[in-house]
């Protein structure tokens, strides 16, 4: 049996049954290998049920910080009877799989370049403590305890994160840490430890934290100033008006009077919480909605409403797979086009691609100042892995000397001044015309309708006022691509070259590493919104293959840039990867070298 | 073209309200609608209303679906903002837009279409809201627009122009509205200005929702011999149960009511409304008797109108949210952002 010494650099792979307390004992084991320094990338493999069914979580270790999903597994901790042969076959050569050998399963794991390591874990937790759900709860705690040992993970970082989380309950500490060394004492006693495979403290995470992207999102809005929220619950996008109201809570409560800076809406459906916010933002308040695939669906109508009214929205697609209710806790980046021209008639939406929770922060104050600025639904695309899965990234920083955008907007004062405002006249040349507020001045009224208007805003059936309209909204398309944010460019005169988009940059930054290890040099871009920038079009031409690499069958972003910017399809070379996993950077290196090879035999 | 500006006539005498404006400064464009449509004479009963009311126009926001009746608030109120929205879901833009400025007077003018068939839902989740708004619907049985079909509305029985009979059973704007909690419930005839303009003042004076059902007959597709929402049928049918009476907070009640018979209820800016009842066993304070009363009558083939029902001082949806005063638009940013500090004392636990 060959032996894989490697420190700092694995994958733990955890099996559970959802519903029986799991999530926290994972958080703690990856917070403590975070705490000693050491980069991690943590994945949730879950069901779309509440009790019962099998779910994993992936821990991936990495001194060098890679971002993405490993594609193989090192030690699997194998907590659920029902998945134990599909987990023992997932082990890679010479990984180990740890199981509760309170029932012992030697004849059903067996595998002759596997170690399997049993440890009596719901034994220990029965008799140590009272109470079927402390039982089952501890018993996680013990295969923590027993990973500590395994790993060399450090006993005095994991009690210090059982105190702050359990801070407010300080009797749990006890027990909890009586769990950690019940495992950790039977794994010492029974087995080499610590394995091949181990911890070793690092410093490379000072600086950092560790933060899903949903929350960071949710910070987002906060910081931006929203004040409406509008919402009908979705996976895999609800934790992100949770993390927000918890935040207003927090942070938008006036202490004297107990009154709220905002306002959220549990809307009774996704077409009323678009609608709430078009109205929010129609009366001048910073609003928008969190939703998934289907809600993009059921909102269309109105998010065609607002383009063409020109009323500023920000949507939130935290993207999982589709088509229709598809696989709602797997991830997938396949409502590009459904978001780029959502809704019936010619209609272009702006879009931002975020590719981690750091970013979600900051795209979600960006998209606000562009929806004001553009008068136009603006949706930050990201997905189930960025949204839910907690990703280390630098800490959050705030600028003060933001202050939002709120476009052009004609207050009293302004409206005072003019002979006479109407609503849809281009007097700057770039397409973008002034607003204004209801209740602000009787000279500031105009009628919003989603009927032909003309630049007046009044009804119009007239060929050449509703032309007039519509070719405007082409020209702000082409101001929007002046003002969104750039797309990251990482040239060194390659002819090849990898371009993709939101959570696929880890994979692809890793895949890319890994190809030019093989000695293949690939440049790099990555866009971050819809209308492309015009670095995108120069890039393409600038190389003779470019490989798209994206999560959708469909090739949706290839056929985005060839819609767009006119470059030749014949140099986009599609890798697509759309099985609802997070992405991993082997996948990507196996799709484009079966891709070269072609191309060679040609 | 079907907007037509309409011409600002300004003659000396005319009636000035305190704020100098005459009934003129209320009104809109010119009414693009069939001659003789029910839905004019609400608007000209809306105009009066916010004429009398002494409401500064812009400061109202009008809001509309999609539908003959949506077209209205382009005939009052020019310099108010007005908003046509999509189908059926005017009542989540009126949410979102009163979530954010409050201060304003909300009215939404709907129809049967809008309001019972495509927009039954949301029409039904503002009333459980208590959104703050007046919601008028302008009920014809028919689909205008479209040329002549049935609406959710129509009633068992009545033909369609064609000739065909509606089997279906209708859905009652006002037993919906008693249903879903709604605080103010009214049904009117838009040829009885004189009852209407009342119920108009007394909504939009009253704190929450406020239905106000107006049968309001199309003379293109509804107001044949066997149609039941036709004038002739409304007006032979037509059973007041209980006239309102709005009284501004300054004005003195006026004599010539029957004092025995007269309740008057408190709105929350002092202004009265003073119900008479007509029918003798009316109670219109009372949900569960006022929906037995309409049960009642409407086996008899009765229409009932009036204040039907009112419950003043229901919690609104800010209520319920305890907002702070101020609009939330107006919130200075400062006061919305927690700061850099408090970013990176957050983050503490994200370690």
């Amino acid at each position: 049996m060959s032996e894989l010494v490697r420190v700092n650099d694995f994958v733990i792979k955890l099996a559970n049954v959802n519903g029986t307390g799991s999530a926290s004992a994972n958080s703690l084991l990856m917070k403590a290998i975070f705490r000693m320094g050491v980069p991690v990338v943590g994945k949730n493999y879950f069901p779309s049920n509440i009790q019962g069914l099998p779910t994993w979580y992936e821990v991936r270790v990495t001194h060098e910080g890679y971002m993405a999903r490993a594609g193989q597994v090192d030690v699997m901790v194998a907590m659920n009877a029902q998945t134990y042969a599909q987990d023992l076959a997932e082990v890679a050569s010479g990984g180990y799989l740890v199981y509760d050998s309170t029932w012992p399963r030697t004849e059903q794991l067996q595998r002759d370049d596997v170690t399997i390591l049993g440890v009596p874990l719901a034994r220990m937790a029965n008799e140590n403590f009272e109470g079927a759900r402390a039982r089952i709860l501890m018993k996680n705690v013990c295969y923590v305890g027993a990973l500590a040992a395994l790993l060399d993970l450090d006993l005095d970082i994991i009690r210090e994160l059982l105190e702050q989380t359990f801070a407010s309950k300080p009797q749990l500490v006890g027990a909890n840490l009586k769990a950690i060394r019940l495992g950790y004492d039977y794994a010492c006693e029974h087995f080499d430890c610590p394995l091949p495979l181990r911890v070793a403290a690092l410093d490379a995470t000072a600086g950092h934290i560790m933060i899903d992207g949903n929350t960071a999102a949710a910070l987002g809005c906060l910081y931006a100033g929203a004040t409406v929220g509008a919402w009908y619950p979705i996976t895999p996008s609800t934790s992100l008006m949770d993390a927000f109201s918890v935040f207003c809570h927090r942070y938008r409560i006036d202490e004297q009077s107990g009154e709220k800076n905002f306002c959220i809406v549990q809307a009774e459906d996704e077409l009323a919480a678009i609608g709430m916010v078009l109205g929010a933002n129609w009366a001048g308040a910073r609003a928008f909605t969190p939703t998934s695939g289907p809600g993009i669906s059921l909102m269309s109508e109105f998010i065609g409403f607002a383009y063409f009214t020109e009323i500023p929205a920000v949507l939130f697609n935290v993207q999982r797979v589709g088509p229709s209710t598809g696989m709602p806790t797997r991830t997938q980046q396949g409502d590009l086009l459904s978001c780029a021209y959502a809704s019936h008639g010619d209609t272009r939406h702006v879009l931002l691609f975020p590719a981690n929770p750091q970013e979600c922060f900051s795209t979600a104050v960006e998209a606000f100042d562009l929806a004001e600025r553009l008068q136009t639904p603006v949706m930050v695309l990201s997905d189930l892995d960025i949204g839910m899965n907690d990703w280390m990234v630098p800490e959050l920083q705030w600028d003060e000397s933001y202050r939002p955008d709120r476009g052009k907007v004609l207050d009293a004062a302004e409206l005072e001044q003019m002979e006479e405002f109407y609503r849809y006249v281009d007097r700057d040349g770039d397409a973008i015309c002034a607003r204004t507020l209801p209740g602000t001045h009787p000279r500031g009224a105009f009628f919003t309708r989603g009927s032909g208007h003309n630049e007046k805003g009044g009804y119009t059936e007239d060929a050449a006022e509703y032309q007039a309209i519509v070719d405007r909204l082409a020209r702000k398309w082409e101001t929007a691509r002046t003002l969104v944010p750039p797309s990251i460019v990482e040239e060194q005169g390659s002819d090849i070259a990898i371009l993709t988009i939101g959570s696929g940059d880890g994979a692809a930054r890793e895949a890319r590493a890994m190809l030019a290890a093989r000695g293949l040099g690939f440049d790099y871009l990555r866009v971050r919104a819809f209308p492309f920038d015009a670095a995108v079009a120069g890039f393409i031409e600038r190389h003779q293959r470019v490989y798209v690499v994206e999560q959708n069958r469909d090739a949706q972003l290839r056929t985005m840039l060839i819609n767009d910017l006119a470059v030749d399809p014949e140099k986009l070379h599609p890798v697509l990867l759309y099985d609802g996993l997070p992405i991993s950077a082997g996948s990507i290196v196996a799709t484009i070298e079966n891709d070269l090879a072609r191309g060679a035999a040609a | 073209m079907s907007f037509i500006r309409k011409p600002k006539i300004n003659y000396s005498g005319q009636r000035r309200n305190s704020l100098g404006l005459t009934v003129r400064d209320y009104e809109g464009g010119m009414s693009t609608l069939c001659a003789g449509c029910g839905h004019d004479s609400i608007t000209s009963a809306l105009v009066q209303a916010f004429f009398e009311l002494e409401i500064e126009p812009h400061r109202v926001a009008k809001l509309s679906g999609i539908g003959c009746s949506s077209k209205t608030p382009a005939y009052f109120l020019s310099t108010a903002h007005g908003v046509n929205a999509v189908h059926g879901r005017m009542p989540a833009f009126a949410t979102g837009a009163n979530a954010a400025a409050r201060d304003l007077y909300y009215i939404g003018v709907s129809g049967d279409g809008d309001s019972l068939s495509i927009g039954l839902g949301q029409f039904s989740h503002a009333m459980r809201r208590n959104l703050d708004m007046l919601y008028v619907i302008e009920n014809n049985g028919v689909y205008g627009l479209t040329k002549g079909q049935f609406s959710a509305s129509a009633d068992v029985g009545s033909k369609a122009k064609k000739g065909e009979v509606n089997e279906q059973r209708p859905i009652d704007p006002v037993k919906t509205a008693l249903a879903m909690g709604c605080g103010f419930v009214a049904r009117s005839f838009s040829g009885d200005k004189q009852q209407l303009l009342p119920l108009l003042k007394a909504a939009l004076k009253h704190r929450g929702f406020a239905m106000i059902d107006v049968l309001s007959p199309c003379v293109t597709f509804n107001d044949h011999e066997d149609s039941t929402k036709s004038y002739a049928h409304t007006r032979q049918f037509y059973h007041p149960a209980i006239d309102a009476d709005f009284i501004a907070p300054r004005e003195p009640i006026r004599a010539g009511y029957d004092e025995g018979q007269a309740v008057p209820i408190q709105l929350h800016d002092g202004s009265q409304v003073l119900l008479r009842k007509v029918a003798p066993d009316y109670d219109p304070t009372d949900r569960a008797a006022a929906f037995t009363y309409l049960q009642r009558c409407e086996q008899q083939g009765e229409i009932v109108t009036g204040l039907l029902y009112i419950e003043s001082g229901r919690p609104t949806m800010h209520d319920i949210n305890r907002s702070t005063a101020t609009q939330l638009r107006d919130m200075p940013y400062e006061e919305l952002n927690p700061g850099a500090a408090a970013l990176a004392e957050l983050q503490k636990r994200f370690r």
